[in-house]
């Protein structure tokens, strides 16, 4: 579904990516992980178009996206900081999202439910807390019921009772065979739901291997442990 | 009209400066007629409100109002839309809300007290202004991320463009005095378009010959229909050529 040949970028003299090469499938659920800065929102921004690799190319579904746009309407994007016009309230930037995108087939407004948006839409996008834009983000990026959905820190401060809303949304949809692009630091938090793990450091790729795989080679059950373990591998 | 531009259109309508300089537009403009006793002085007047107003406002409203934008612009690059799209109505709507405030503010004051040909031309070339200095607008936003940077650039080329280009005129005439120089000036005029709207206004009130030898130069060149649209083409070019710019610069922007 997602194809990324050999995409490197460099912000000034700092490199950032380095010859990434991936592949995602559909129904897979991934997980992006690595230490902070190892260039996992750079590689999500770069899928989305939103920052230019220097070198490589990414194909959606066989085709180039460079110079494309239209295939963006088959991803649901949660920023990891979801910035927002400020003076804008919930329901305007719902709305002006709705409108445009000038999606033909029904909404997904299950998650905007769930986490009982309608209630407070008429707040201001300035005065909400940083939990509560976590939420407009990711009820924004299953609003079009997308095939890909690219979720960026999706947990990180959002109450428990929210989170779990959030990951039993994101299994459901995977029942519906799409494709789950999750970064996250919580590891203990994402066992239940990725079956692929992605595992980045300084810009290079380090493995990308289906979860099982990962557990029969190391013994562990737990991800975050198996991880350590590999790491203690290569460090050896 | 897209969904974007109406967006932002209402958007600066909610902000409400656009619609304090109208009316602080038309408050110029109607003492500038109440308080001369003839229309061609209060033409002349509001010229020179108009040429320092009018750019000051449009520079740095734009220029703020883009910096300001950048979440939206960051949200509407996630989604299904085109860069070039983005930018096109961000600038189209800005565009769009100048010369509709220059229309209305300056315009229907001109129409009722100056002549038609004076009172057309005047609202032509304000509206032109409004356009170059939100192009040039977009231009000193795209160029630096620093929003104080952004907006520094945009006071320092206002205070070139309106204040400083005249003296350095100054300082060449006087410098040069000797040498026959009054062509050259012609050339001159179309580094700035405060300087080359002013030209083409006051060769159409018939003060040029008040302007001596240069003044009947100017008047040859832009007296006739050929400099004319010279002129209306180098106002265009200063338009586009930094809007155009920008849009390249912004269409390979990392966001």
């Amino acid at each position: 579904m997602i194809e990324i040949k050999n995409i490197s970028k460099r912000f000034g003299k700092l490199p950032v990516l380095h010859k990434v090469n991936l592949e995602c499938k559909k129904g897979e659920c991934i997980a992006l992980i690595g230490p902070n800065g190892c260039g996992k929102t750079t590689l999500i921004k770069s899928i989305l178009g939103m920052v230019l690799p220097d070198e490589g190319e990414i194909l959606f579904n066989g085709r180039g996206i460079k110079d494309d746009f239209a295939y963006r309407s088959q991803i649901g994007y949660m920023p990891q900081i979801g910035r927002y016009p400020e003076n804008m309230s919930i329901r305007q930037v719902v709305e002006m999202i709705k409108n445009i995108r000038q999606h033909k087939t029904g909404y997904d407004e299950i998650l905007l439910n769930q986490f009982l948006l309608p209630q407070i839409h008429d707040k201001r996008m300035s005065t909400l807390s940083g939990g509560t834009r976590q939420k407009v983000s990711a009820s924004l990026a299953f609003l079009f019921n997308p095939d890909v959905l690219i979720l960026d820190e999706p947990t990180a401060g959002l109450d428990p009772l929210a989170a779990e809303l959030l990951k039993d949304k994101i299994l459901s949809e995977m029942g519906n065979g799409k494709l789950v692009l999750i970064t996250s630091h919580q590891l203990s938090e994402l066992d239940e739901l990725i079956t692929q793990v992605i595992f980045m450091q300084d810009g290079n790729v380090i493995f990308h291997k289906p979860i099982e795989a990962l557990r029969i080679e190391t013994g562990e059950d737990k991800i975050s442990k198996a991880i350590a373990n590999i790491l203690k591998k290569q460090a050896a | 009209m897209n969904r974007i531009i109406q967006f932002i259109i209402l958007d600066i309508l909610k902000n409400q400066i656009v619609l304090a300089y109208t009316v602080l537009l038309a408050a110029f403009a109607w003492s500038a007629f109440g308080l001369e006793d003839n229309n061609a002085k209060g033409t002349l007047t509001l010229l020179n409100i108009i040429l320092l107003i009018v750019p000051l406002v449009a520079i740095l409203f734009s220029t703020i109002y883009i910096y300001n934008s950048s979440e939206f612009i960051e949200l509407l690059t996630s989604q299904p839309i085109q860069r070039k799209k983005i930018w096109w109505s961000l600038f189209a709507s800005l565009a769009i809300s100048f010369v509709i405030a220059f229309l209305i503010g300056a315009g229907i004051p001109l129409f009722v007290f100056a002549d038609i040909t004076i009172a057309i031309m005047m609202t032509v070339i304000g509206c032109i202004i409004s356009l170059v200095f939100v192009a040039i607008a977009f231009l000193s936003s795209i160029l630096s991320r620093d929003k104080a940077k952004g907006i520094g650039v945009s006071i320092l080329l206002w205070l070139y463009f309106a204040l400083m280009f005249d003296g350095l005129v100054l300082f060449l005439l006087f410098q040069l005095s000797e040498y026959p120089i009054e062509r050259m000036m012609v050339g001159i005029t179309a580094a700035s378009p405060i300087d080359l709207a002013r030209i083409l206004i006051l060769l159409h009130l018939d003060v040029s010959a008040m302007m001596g030898y240069t003044g009947a130069i100017f008047k040859d060149f832009f007296g006739t229909t050929y400099g004319l649209i010279i002129a209306f083409g180098l106002l265009a070019m200063w338009t586009a050529v930094p809007f155009l710019i920008s849009l390249r610069v912004f269409k390979q922007k990392d966001l």
